[in-house]
């Protein structure tokens, strides 16, 4: 047995860039030079063993290219991710390791093979890494996989297209852990899912994590779901993390002022009928960011320090935010 | 007099293996000035409700029985031409997906202009002006210069302003708003909501608002509709359907909501998933999932009856 690790997966000053320039030779012909879209910059965060990390944010925030370099889709342009203290390029190079990370889709329906039945999806990695070997063990396994996301083994001899979201959704699941995983990035797992559904496959997540000791980083714009499923949070805006903690503290008590914007604007059952006065503007492009801060443009705290400087992360209890109005005590 | 009745609305499709009920006489109406929610999940058929009324059945839909009347006048048995002129006169739609409500190749201005002369004479000049004031109510900065862009120079947000404004410059009685945020971020969302309240209100506009967002209805509707498997389930005041739902379906559907202000070790869920339209169970169409459910509901299919300050369908209010 090896140690138990502290954190399983942590990423240290991770930055990616997108090289989104035109063809070369319209470049050339127009004196331009390379452009790079900065889908995440520095960011670092830390995932207990057993626990729940969520990322939100509105679209073009970055949270699914780190759900991408969190299992090595993608490489880091600077920074490292680590998983179980590793570098993740010489984890995934191990079989061992490699099989212990993967990841849960967004679409239910563009993430299964067709043309396969949910028995063979489901053995599939189980045959890759040799977790067994003979057809009825493999069988067999499969069988205790589909049980544990609520399906059957007869339903094993169905195709994809024969079953509803949530189902489907569970077929993802119970695939994502035939490999025995300890790790496991979901990507926006219940956005394509109705409210109804969404809340069997959210209970099913959280009943295998207290069953199978899972560790989650989880990805979602919806911040009441990330409410429920987080221990630990991260706010994401224009592929910076501006506020992190534990999640209960930041809900309780929010201090960027993004987070602030978040959770007001997010239209509530409690408050029928509510008349607001919305934030104006919308996420600037992540090609030309806006300097210093990039959420000064929409907000009302900005000061000619957040329009030139970029603000660094400092604490505040046991909460990490990024904002000058916070740092300088401007921000009540 | 309600400004829109829909009268037993009954939408079938035609299939080889039969015709499928797609919507099963669906009654509501709509008051001049009032918000009306629809929800539910999705196949529950809160979209076709829209698109029959508006009469974009697409083929082979076909409404079989029942009547839409706006007005006191019927509108689902008009011919082409006429319906078209109701259309984008006496009602406005916005959907979803504002890139595919806009023409690409023509300007916002031409776009906005061109829908006011349809349904009103006016001279050139007095279109445009008027189109500049529209874009400046929703709020396009510097509209004049603007007006004359084409949608793929404006960002999600805005051209969901554009396709609010292009609905309601002919200042229609009935807007139909089918999932008019979804695909916007939730700060954008909330700017869309309060332009679209501001104005309904201000032009004493009615709005039917379909949407699976409980939470976007909870701020913006006067009275909601619940849709279930082409049905309506149940349909009363805003804060009676969230706070003391009569249907268990209702009930189920709340309780689902993960909610912000507090964290819960477990979500009620609704077992089980929507039925499909050729395998409807008998009865109650929800008594396979419902905790609720006994003998007659299997049996005997309930219609809307009274329950507390709401109508549901339900054999628990008999």
């Amino acid at each position: 047995m090896s140690q138990p690790h502290r954190h399983t997966m942590e990423a240290v000053a991770v930055s990616h860039r997108f090289d989104v320039s035109r063809p070369w030779l319209q470049r050339l012909f127009n004196g331009e030079p390379k452009r790079f879209l900065r889908a995440v910059d520095d960011v670092s965060f830390a995932i207990p063993t057993g626990t729940t990390f969520a990322l939100v944010g509105e679209s073009g925030c970055g949270k699914s290219t780190i759900a991408r370099l969190a299992v090595g889709l993608y490489e880091p342009s600077d920074g490292d991710i680590l998983f179980e203290d590793q570098p993740l390029s010489s984890a995934r190079a191990q079989p061992a390791l490699r099989r212990r990370m993967n990841m849960i889709f967004q679409d239910p329906y563009a993430s299964l093979n067709p043309r396969w039945r949910v028995s063979d999806i489901v053995a599939e990695p189980i045959r890759a890494f040799r977790l067994a070997t003979r057809p009825n063990e493999v069988q067999a396994r499969v069988g205790s996989l589909l049980a544990q996301v609520g399906l059957t083994l007869r339903d094993g001899e169905k195709y994809p297209h024969e079953f509803s979201g949530g189902q489907r959704q569970r077929i993802s699941i119970a695939r994502a852990l035939a490999s025995e995983p300890d790790f496991l990035v979901c990507d926006e797992p219940t956005s394509a899912l109705d409210v109804s559904v969404q809340a069997q496959i959210l209970n099913l997540m959280r009943d295998l994590q207290q069953r199978l000791g899972l560790t989650y980083l989880f990805i979602s714009h919806n911040l009441a779901v990330v409410r429920h499923m987080a221990d630990r949070l991260g706010v994401m805006y224009l592929g910076r993390i501006v506020e992190q903690g534990p999640a209960e503290t930041i809900f309780r008590t929010p201090r960027h002022p993004y987070t602030r914007l978040l959770l007001d604007a997010i239209p509530d059952l409690e408050q029928i009928g509510r008349s607001r006065t919305p934030v104006g503007g919308e996420i600037p492009s992540p090609i030309a960011p806006p300097p210093g801060c990039a959420f000064h443009p929409r907000c009302k705290l900005a000061n000619d320090r957040c329009r030139t400087e970029k603000p660094a992360h400092i604490a505040v209890g046991d909460v990490q935010v990024a904002c000058h109005a916070v740092a300088e005590g401007r921000d009540s | 007099m309600p400004l829109l009745e829909v009268d037993n609305l009954t939408v079938e499709f035609a299939t080889r293996r039969g015709s499928l009920r797609a919507l099963d006489r669906v009654s509501f109406s709509i008051e001049k000035g009032e918000i009306l929610g629809v929800v539910g999940e999705s196949g529950a058929g809160k979209s076709l409700t829209g698109a029959a009324i508006v009469g974009l059945l697409e083929s082979p839909g076909r409404i079989a029985s029942g009547q839409i009347r706006l007005d006191g006048g019927r509108i689902d048995n008009l011919p082409p031409e006429p319906l078209r002129r109701i259309r984008g006169r006496r009602i406005g739609t916005i959907f979803q997906d504002p890139l595919t409500t806009l023409n690409p190749l023509y300007t916002i201005g031409r776009q906005l202009i061109e829908t006011m002369q349809t349904h009103a004479r006016m001279s050139d000049s007095d279109a445009r002006r008027k189109a500049v004031g529209w874009l400046e109510r929703v709020g396009i900065p510097a509209a004049a210069q603007r007006i004359d862009a084409y949608p793929h120079e404006f960002s999600g947000g805005q051209r969901q302003r554009v396709v609010i404004a292009l609905a309601l410059c002919a200042e229609p009685a009935l807007v139909i708003a089918d999932e008019p945020t979804t695909a916007l971020d939730v700060s954008v969302q909330a700017q869309i909501i309060t332009l679209l309240k501001d104005l309904t209100r201000d032009h004493g506009t009615s709005v039917m608002l379909v949407t699976h967002d409980m939470g976007v209805i909870a701020e913006t509707a006067d009275r909601v509709a619940v849709m279930y498997a082409g049905r309506i389930a149940e349909i009363g005041p805003v804060a009676e359907i969230i706070r003391n739902p009569a249907h268990p379906y209702t009930d189920g559907l709340m309780a689902s909501i993960p909610s912000l202000e507090h964290r819960v070790d477990r979500l009620r869920q609704i077992d089980g998933a929507v039925p499909r339209l050729d395998a409807m169970p008998d009865g109650c169409r929800f008594h396979p999932r419902c905790p609720s459910a006994f003998a007659r509901c299997t049996a005997q299919q309930p219609e809307l009856m009274a329950a507390g300050a709401t109508r549901a369908a339900c054999w628990l209010h008999a």
